[in-house]
């Protein structure tokens, strides 16, 4: 490193201990006592559809892939590695990817097809943890279309809940709510930015 | 009980009718009411205006003043946020019990009907310090909506701050104008013939900017109404 | 030009006043309902405030730690006293990535130090990718928001730049449309530049995980596909543990947006190989912060975790708007961070822009005392920056006669009160043009007091 830049570090230190000399006592509380509670399927699928996404309850998950991948039109599909078999096979081209496909190759896809680390109940919200079957970030974000798996066992209560799940984990994590949004026009909301325009769950009885 | 009445430099000079209604109620429910005239001001002013140097001195005074009552009544949310806020800075712990005049009679006296008629269309106002301040709740109303013959309405976006602020209305005169003329388009959609709150700062505001547009809609002090026998 | 005389010229502007007042009476409503769902929200605060707290108030220990986790994980920790520094870093790290471009996140801390004029000096162009930030950097505009940083234009404005500055033609006014337009725009740069910028929402000591809150994904894009990551990140961004995230993502979303969760939340640590950057570095940012911090009132304030309720419950913000306060950061909390975090003598009147009315500090997530912290600069600023030697002198005044019940008595029998008042800058002046002036009646109250 640098000179200067360590020069910088010590200096903020410093300044941190010197401003700071007039606490005596530091609260120290030990953080929340988290446990990850189990949450209510029905609760997640209203919650999420509140973002207007499409919320699909089957106990048949490779049918409900393929109906809602052939309602929106989509061929060429993601698959993840660790994919469970029957949902490969519900897809009528699935791209693996194995070796990683490039950006360009990604974005030009009709979607992608994944499970998720958990889901939680009372925020409508779909965990992603780079897990098997989840694959890595870049593949649930440049197709526009997200057919995001969640069996019921996997849903969680609320927001810590996940937190306790996902432990002290050091992947990349992401807490998806519904498909990308903004608002930043006149405060009118537009669904479909950046990310997946669509984001389709289906809840596996 | 035996009360002391911190009336306030505002109502003492500018609005005595507040500190008259305020004695008449507590009398009428049989209360005695003292006045301890060697009081002047809270400091609220110059503590809030950056004077902390100046404000210190008029706090200790108060302490001296009202220091040997049980209790204290004042009808103003506005300075009782300021002995019970930054006393405790500015004077240690020898702060006087201070209570504003709706939080003494229904969180302390336990009374909500007072004995008062009142047959006007009336809308009352939320002032920012007796609102979030003090967190009086729905005390001022309660005490409102037991008075006979008075028709109550509600006002429109009541929590919002009237824009008067002390110095505020004057260091930034043109937002606190801004402020007012939405709180009066508020009051006026009422149809209330009288808007009324517990603080007279508020009300002077208010009322100026109902008078400038001679919107014939009056200002009262709650303790007016409260004080009020028809 | 200082705030008052600010506030005067954007009060003028019917339409941003018309956009605000929509804009903040929407988000607050929004706010109060999911605030609402929440049993246990009061002791949420105390939460949030305290895992703000045990950091700032042990905040070399956190950075320290915070520092060997991320470079565990193979990040690269950097350190930048003030602004200047920060940019030079930002603009090293990005020629050493081979690029002359990077593609950058919604981020205050970089608004902050003005980064895009900084990298522009060096030949480096940032794109902004936040639909908002977008709109007002092609408008050569400022932010009025922290939250909806072009809340004060148009539909139809936006729709005219997007012609002219994008090459779009024939676009419509409909915000679906434009903001289709703006994913066009923006798709070719995320695929292509290969140096990301982003600030940072919170930074885990304990684990080296950084968290970026945001909605349309640019976060996301802009954190994942490029080569290289540079998070700038204000040093008190850092919470001590991994749990307190479950406090934080459950204040900050219901707080900012109104809603339960903002549609995308994403944490990384350090690289993770096959996903995402291959390098990292993360610059912590003092510029005052520590100046911030050596004031133990006014340090309160960098508990701000920049959801911007404030903003949306201030009725001085909602009528003057964000440029008004002259600053990156606008509302309650810029009127007591500006003065702070730059020096207190360029914001002397930031202070005094607010009315104490408290509603910033009943919604405030992690209980930042927003009225009480005004109250001290506003004395910070007498004592340190002196007071116009008039005000002084009528305050003085004013002290000496409430000091004495003989003066007080003898000043209001005069009608003196009321007319020292007239040359104050006290509340009993200067009535303006929209109120009549208050009348003193003839008899105070301790004179109907004396006559029972």
């Amino acid at each position: 490193m640098a000179q200067p830049l360590s020069a910088a570090r010590q200096e903020i230190l410093a300044r941190i201990r010197a401003a700071t000399t007039d606490v005596t006592s530091i609260s120290i509380h030990h953080g929340r006592k988290l446990t990850a509670r189990p949450g209510d399927p029905g609760l997640l699928a209203q919650r999420v559809a509140d973002y207007r996404a499409t919320v699909t309850r089957t106990d048949d998950v490779a049918g409900a892939i393929a109906a809602l991948l052939a309602e929106h039109g989509a061929r060429r599909v993601a698959a993840p590695p660790g994919l469970p078999a029957d949902w490969l096979a519900a897809i009528p081209e699935a791209v693996r990817d194995e070796p990683p496909l490039a950006h360009a190759e990604l974005a030009a896809l009709d979607g992608v097809v994944t499970g998720c680390a958990h889901a939680i109940a009372e925020t409508g919200t779909i965990t992603l943890d780079g897990g098997p079957g989840q694959g890595r970030r870049a593949l649930t974000l440049l197709p526009d279309l997200h057919v995001c798996v969640v069996r019921a066992d996997q849903v969680l209560a609320d927001v810590p809940d996940s937190i306790a799940a996902l432990g002290d984990t050091t992947r990349p994590v992401t807490f998806v709510s519904g498909p990308s949004a903004t608002s930043d026009i006149e405060l009118e909301r537009v669904e479909g930015v950046h990310g997946p325009r669509r984001l389709a769950v289906v809840l596996a009885a | 009980m035996r009360i002391a009445l911190f009336v306030t430099c505002l109502n003492d000079t500018f609005a005595p009718s507040a500190g008259r209604a305020t004695v008449e109620v507590l009398e009428r429910l049989g209360h005695e009411v003292v006045f301890p005239e060697e009081q002047t001001c809270c400091g609220q002013m110059h503590a809030n205006t950056g004077y902390a140097d100046l404000a210190a001195p008029l706090a200790r005074r108060f302490a001296r003043v009202f220091g040997g009552f049980d209790a204290v009544v004042s009808p103003s949310a506005s300075c009782v946020a300021m002995v019970r806020g930054q006393y405790p800075g500015l004077v240690g712990e020898t702060v006087p019990n201070v209570y504003e005049l709706s939080e003494l009679l229904v969180d302390v006296l336990g009374v909500e009907d007072v004995g008062a008629t009142f047959a006007h269309r009336v809308t009352y106002h939320p002032t920012c310090h007796g609102l979030r301040g003090l967190g009086l709740g729905d005390a001022p109303l309660r005490l409102l909506r037991n008075v006979r013959e008075i028709e109550l309405v509600e006002l429109p976006e009541a929590e919002t701050c009237c824009g008067f602020g002390g110095t505020f209305a004057v260091k930034n005169a043109d937002t606190s104008a801004a402020m007012l003329t939405d709180k009066l388009r508020c009051v006026l959609d009422t149809g209330a013939d009288v808007c009324t709150a517990g603080d007279s700062s508020c009300l002077l505001h208010i009322g100026g900017g109902l008078r400038r547009q001679r919107a014939g809609v009056r200002t009262l002090h709650l303790a007016e109404i409260l004080a009020s026998t028809g | 030009m200082s705030f008052p005389d600010a506030a005067r010229v954007e009060l003028d502007k019917a339409q941003q006043r018309r956009n605000l007042r929509k804009a903040t009476t929407t988000i607050r409503a929004k706010r109060a309902a999911v605030v609402a769902e929440v049993p246990d929200w009061e002791p949420l605060r105390d939460e949030g405030a305290r895992v703000k707290d045990e950091a700032l108030h042990d905040l070399a220990t956190h950075l320290e730690r915070l520092e060997v986790a991320v470079t565990a994980a193979g990040g690269t920790v950097h350190w930048a006293r003030d602004a200047a520094e920060a940019n030079a870093l930002v603009a090293r790290l990005t020629r050493a990535a081979g690029s002359d471009e990077i593609i950058k996140v919604k981020s205050m801390a970089t608004d902050e130090i003005g980064l895009n004029a900084a990298l522009a000096a060096e030949g480096i162009t940032a794109h902004e990718t936040d639909l908002a930030e977008l709109i007002v950097a092609l408008a050569g505009d400022r932010p009025s928001h922290i939250l909806v940083p072009a809340i004060h234009r148009n539909r139809a404005e936006i729709r005219d730049l997007f012609e002219a500055e994008l090459g779009e033609t024939g676009l419509s006014t409909d915000p679906a449309a434009l903001t289709a337009a703006a994913r066009r725009h923006l798709r070719e740069r995320f695929l292509r530049v290969k140096v990301g910028v982003s600030g940072a929402n919170f930074a885990v000591a304990e684990t080296g995980t950084v968290c970026v809150v945001e909605s349309e994904g640019n976060g996301r894009m802009c954190t994942t596909l490029p080569d290289t990551l540079i998070t700038v990140m204000g040093i008190e961004k850092v919470i001590p543990r991994h749990a307190d995230l479950a406090t934080m993502l459950t204040l900050l979303p219901r707080s900012s947006t109104g809603e339960r969760m903002n549609p995308y939340t994403s944490l990384w640590t350090g690289v993770t190989p096959g996903d995402g950057p291959r390098d990292f570095h993360l610059i912590l940012l003092d510029n005052g912060r520590t100046a911030t911090l050596a004031d133990p009132v006014g340090r309160d304030a960098l508990r701000c975790i920049r959801c911007s309720a404030c903003l949306n419950s201030c009725p001085v913000y909602e009528r003057a708007g964000g440029h008004a306060y002259g600053n990156t950061y606008p509302g309650p909390i810029g009127a007591i961070l500006a003065p702070q975090l730059a020096e207190l003598r360029d914001h002397t009147a930031l202070p005094w822009a607010s009315s104490l009315c408290g509603a910033c500090y009943e919604v405030c997530p992690v209980k930042i005392d927003i009225p009480t912290i005004l109250v001290h600069l506003r004395s910070r600023v007498v004592r340190e920056q002196g007071a116009p030697p008039s005000e002084r002198l009528a305050m003085e005044a004013m002290a000496r006669v409430f000091a004495s019940r003989r003066r007080y008595e003898a000043a209001q029998r005069g009608a003196r009160l009321a007319g020292l008042a007239a040359h104050l800058p006290g509340p009993l002046r200067t009535w303006s043009g929209v109120r009549e002036p208050p009348q003193a009646p003839r008899r105070t109250f301790r004179d109907w007091w004396r006559s029972r």
